[in-house]
């Protein structure tokens, strides 16, 4: 079970929780898990079955860029999915 | 009981000393301490010396010298001082320590060089007192400080505690760029401006409220927004640090931009809700904005404060850290966010950290960029041709 850190941006799709916790090995399968769940997450996280461009997500502290991408295992660490924000306001 | 010229000979002869022309040949790679009073430090120094006077030297030099083996040379005047000098920090384990026979007159008169340290007037030493005392700013730092330039984009959450930190810590010169008014939907959180400046352009408002603060700062106000057709003219009168605390993804992106071309570091924040983002991104350095996120997100992903709310106290806690990062890369010290982005949650009251890499893809500051003039930034952020 792997929890997974929503932001403020996406709290919408999946009823205003902070967090969730998904099942799986990889990013894809928990991120998989959760849009099962929430169907409109899936249409904010996902662009043909890639991530979105503007979505960065973290496991265990790390961008998943620079790690395997979506079949990163997760081995327990915490995910963060994180938007860019604008606000200076 | 021993007179002083016989307690003097017995101190010299428990010390090494070394005289002028040796020390010379030892200058640049050994640390030279003056422990002549104020006055003396003021008409000339040993370039690059460090300044305690001989009555604070036990209590401050484990600040400034914490590694006990590093060489140091001492000198005062005449070479009498720091001998006695010498002896206290042999006392407190410096194990390489000498004392320069002959003192600062010695070496003038030899020729070597020599300069005179700017110095802080009475009124500044008391304002920054409290500077002075940590080591890692001292007065070469509070010198530095007041030298440093510093550009805050926008006048707004980020911009007014960035702004009254960076200004009370004594900033030569900030730059504020903002377009708008002082509305009173601001008064909840843009603690720079106040009820008696609504209505005011928010650079005039800040401009009067820092100098009721800190008259040493210079403040240059850019009533305008910041464009690809003013940007250069306003990065052209030359910044140390960007503090970037815009409200908009045009112009962050043209902030990265504009700051990896200027080679300028640019300390990013960004506030919503309870939630807020701090990172530096320091050009040739580390990652930029465009390596972080190369994609700005669709408008119903990236609503505003105007949109979305914001309490009140989070962009005063975003835009300190954000003064502390800039304090530190003006100063030179310290560990700055660099390759780490830190995500604060006000409402959880928690703090994490997730690790940011450069690019070597980026299309700005990758090792072949494909985006090497301003672009249409509002396009851009519009996903326009994407």
């Amino acid at each position: 079970m792997t929890r997974v850190r929503i932001p403020p941006t996406l709290r919408n799709e999946v009823g205003g929780e902070r967090e969730l916790v998904g099942e799986g090995d990889t990013v894809r399968e928990v991120l998989e898990d959760l849009s099962g769940r929430y169907p409109a997450l899936e249409r904010q996280l996902f662009e043909a079955g890639a991530l979105a461009p503007f979505v960065n997500v973290y496991v265990g502290g790390e961008d998943v860029r620079t790690l395997d991408g979506l079949e990163t295992r997760v081995n327990g660490a915490s995910v963060i999915l994180l938007p860019a924000m604008a606000g200076g306001c | 009981m021993a007179t002083y010229r016989e307690l003097l000979a017995r101190v010299k002869g428990e010390i090494d000393e070394i005289g002028a022309a040796e020390a010379r040949e030892r200058h640049g790679e050994t640390l030279f301490v003056d422990v002549r009073e104020r006055e003396e430090w003021e008409e000339g120094i040993v370039p690059g010396a460090v300044h305690i006077p001989r009555g604070n030297l036990e209590s401050r030099i484990e600040g400034l010298v914490p590694d006990r083996s590093r060489e140091i040379v001492l000198y005062c005047s005449g070479g009498s001082r720091s001998a006695f000098a010498a002896k206290a920090l042999q006392d407190l384990g410096y194990e390489h320590v000498t004392s320069l026979t002959g003192g600062f007159t010695d070496w003038k008169r030899n020729g070597f060089p020599i300069e005179t340290p700017r110095s802080l007037s009475p009124d500044q030493r008391r304002r920054y007192s409290r500077h002075l005392l940590i080591p890692e700013v001292g007065e070469a730092g509070q010198e530095r400080l007041l030298g440093g330039r510093i550009l805050l984009i926008g006048a707004g959450g980020l911009g007014s505690p960035a702004s009254l930190y960076l200004a009370a810590a004594g900033v030569g010169t900030l730059g504020i760029v903002d377009a708008d008014v002082v509305d009173d939907s601001n008064l909840q959180r843009q603690i720079v401006h106040s009820t008696d400046t609504l209505g005011e352009p928010k650079v005039e408002s800040a401009k009067r409220t820092i100098q009721a603060l800190n008259p040493d700062v210079e403040v240059k106000t850019y009533e305008e927004r910041l464009t690809s057709e003013n940007v250069e003219r306003i990065l052209g009168d030359g910044w140390d640090v960007i503090v970037d605390g815009a409200d908009n993804f045009p112009t962050r992106y043209l902030v990265n931009d504009a700051s990896v071309w200027h080679g300028i570091p640019v300390v990013h924040g960004s506030i919503y809700r309870f939630e807020g983002q701090v990172t530096v991104f320091n050009p040739g350095e580390g990652p930029c904005y465009r390596c972080l996120f190369p994609t700005p997100p669709p408008p119903e992903l990236a609503p505003s404060c105007a949109e979305g709310g914001v309490l009140g106290v989070l962009p005063g806690i975003v835009g300190s850290l954000q003064a502390n990062e800039a304090l530190k890369l003006v100063l030179g010290i310290g560990d700055s966010l660099q390759g780490r982005l830190l995500l604060l949650d006000a409402l959880g009251t928690t703090i994490d950290e997730v690790a940011v890499q450069r690019d070597a893809s980026c299309p700005v500051c990758g090792e072949q960029p494909t985006i090497t003039e301003y672009v249409d930034y509002v396009e851009f952020c519009a996903g326009v041709g994407r």
